[in-house]
């Protein structure tokens, strides 16, 4: 399924005002795989993701999706293909009720009556926000909100799911159900997030992205070894991976 | 700026009444825009002294506010706010229009204030029909009935952003001049330097949210076009009302009927 394949060739991007918020980067995502892309505030990963789907235009380099470069005549194929989850829900929300926004999609895949229904329901029983279907989406918390937002994206059936900072903001329990829609979404999957006990539990691949570039790719869990890598990069070590205080040495000065 | 949230938070309520499941709701946008376009065009018609021929007009409003079950007190007090604007176009008419149309007494009642009177009742009905074909049929679904009207897709998805852009802007009016309250400590916020600045700021981010917003849309395969949830065809429902309807205020129109009912009962009790 050479479908599912995302790759990203020499991607530079500069905003109008001059800033480089992605220098140089490179990367081939395959099928099936689960990759996380981290890094500090401003590191360029929003603007990275926006790529993926055309939201922005690369100043120079290449963005391929399957076999099929992106340009402006693949765009709609494209986009129909990788279903993208902003960073911020209300960006994303913008009609008037819960329901027609995540109707709008299947809307525009050209799906009509039931089907439609369906497709919205199901979406939104995964999220569980099916109780928020009547509501107009400006009335709804930030964390509802976000969840609406991936219903919205779920809901088009892509077969690549690109979500910025999909968790944040979220309740335990929320950010546990996103954590199981995206255990259970097998097809290609690419996030960015600040919760790196998350990226332990749902990634085998891990990118960092420092100032616009590529400082880490490879498996997770070398990677979260790396302590001179991640400090230099503004991030922690999991608290999954830090030893337990109590086991070793640092809690016997404590001890009476 | 609470105003404007106000007004704005009511335009979203006139838009979720498009939820509704009545027969009118039920029926054919088309057939919604058509009926209020011949009764806006009768209502208007009329000479500038008309006020007792207007008034069977108003059974248009009532009787599909009643069928549609919307808010009519909701809609009233909507309705009323238009009426100081309308009273400040026509405040000169009784200054200058000093022709004696008729007494009451010794009240000479000059053609002005008539004028004035007349214009006020068909901006209530003219406006007060805008609202309920919103309200029972929904803004999208509104600028789908005008393309399949024959309005070019260019000029109803314009309508449609330009009604989006709206609420957009009403947003970040509201975070942005409640940020500014919050820190301008009871000193009105440094005054004009400051609101100015606030209001460039505002073009700005209204803009690249709109941007965004466009953005998420075409991410969810928008291509220029809106699709309505409902689907619908114009059936015999349809031609009936707009038939009965046209029909009603062409008679209206053509014919005195208050006027008719007026003599018959001087007729019968002379
Ligand atoms: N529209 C814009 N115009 C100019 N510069 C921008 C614009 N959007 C972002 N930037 C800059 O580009 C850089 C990368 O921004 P980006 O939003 O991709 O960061 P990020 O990695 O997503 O950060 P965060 O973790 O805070 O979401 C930042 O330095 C930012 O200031
Ligand atoms: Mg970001």
């Amino acid at each position: 399924m050479s479908h599912h394949i995302v790759e990203v060739i020499h991607l530079q991007h500069i905003y109008p005002d001059g800033t480089i918020a992605i220098r140089d980067v490179s990367f081939r995502i395959t099928h099936g795989e689960s990759v996380a892309i981290i890094g500090a505030n401003g590191a360029g990963k929003s603007t990275l993701l926006q790529h993926l789907n055309g939201c922005l235009e690369a100043t120079s380099g290449q963005v391929r999706i399957g076999d099929t470069l992106l340009s402006k005549g693949t765009l709609p194929d494209i986009r129909r293909t990788v279903g993208m989850v902003f960073q911020n829900p209300d960006d994303q929300l913008f009609m008037p009720t819960v329901f027609d926004d995540v109707a709008f999609g299947p809307l525009n895949l050209g799906l009509v009556g039931t089907e439609v229904e369906k497709r919205v329901m199901d979406a939104l029983i995964q999220v569980g926000a099916a109780h928020l279907r009547a509501k107009p989406p400006y009335h709804l918390s930030g964390g509802e909100k976000k969840r609406v937002a991936i219903a919205t994206v779920l809901a088009m059936t892509p077969d690549i799911l690109v979500l910025d900072e999909p968790v944040s903001g979220l309740d335990p329990f929320a950010r546990r159900q996103i954590m199981t829609i995206l255990q259970e979404f097998n097809h290609t999957k690419i996030f960015t997030t600040h919760d790196l006990n998350m990226v332990l539990e749902l990634c085998q691949r891990t990118i960092i992205l420092h100032e616009g570039e590529i400082m880490a790719d490879g498996p997770t869990g070398d990677i979260f070894q790396n302590d001179v890598l991640l400090a230099a990069c503004h991030l922690e070590k999991p608290f999954a991976l830090q030893l337990c205080p109590a086991c070793t040495g640092a809690a016997g000065a404590i001890k009476p | 700026m609470i105003s404007i949230n106000t007004a704005v938070i009511d335009l979203k309520r006139l838009e979720l009444m498009a939820g509704g499941n009545s027969p009118i709701h039920a029926l054919d946008a088309r057939a919604k825009v058509l009926v209020t376009f011949v009764f806006i065009v009768a209502v208007v018609s009329y000479g500038r002294y008309e006020l007792a021929r207007l008034i069977p007009f108003c059974i248009f409003p009532a009787v599909i506010i009643a069928l549609a079950d919307l808010p009519a007190l909701f809609l009233a007090r909507k309705i009323a706010l238009i009426c100081p604007f309308i009273a400040m176009i026509g405040f000169f008419n009784p200054v200058f229009d000093q022709t004696e149309l008729f007494r009451l007494g010794h009240v000479v009642i000059t053609g002005g204030w008539i004028s004035l009177v007349s214009l006020i009742i068909r901006s209530l009905l003219t406006v007060g029909a805008a609202f309920i074909l919103i309200g029972t049929t929904g803004f999208a679904a509104l600028c789908q009935a005008l393309e399949r009207l024959g309005i070019p897709q260019l000029f109803t998805v314009q309508l449609l952003f330009l009604y989006r852009y709206i609420f957009v802007l009403a947003d970040e009016t509201c975070r942005a001049s409640r940020a500014r309250e919050l820190r301008s400590c009871d000193k009105k916020g440094l005054g004009v330097v400051s609101f100015s600045s606030l209001v460039g700021h505002l073009l700005l981010r209204t803009w690249q949210q709109a941007v965004r917003i466009h953005s998420a849309m075409l991410a969810r395969g928008f291509v220029g076009q809106f699709h309505a949830r409902r689907q619908s065809r114009f059936g015999v429902a349809e031609f009936c009302f707009v038939l009965g309807w046209s029909s009603l205020f062409m008679t209206l129109r053509l014919f005195d009927i208050s006027g008719m009912i007026g003599k018959m009962v001087t007729g019968i009790f002379p």
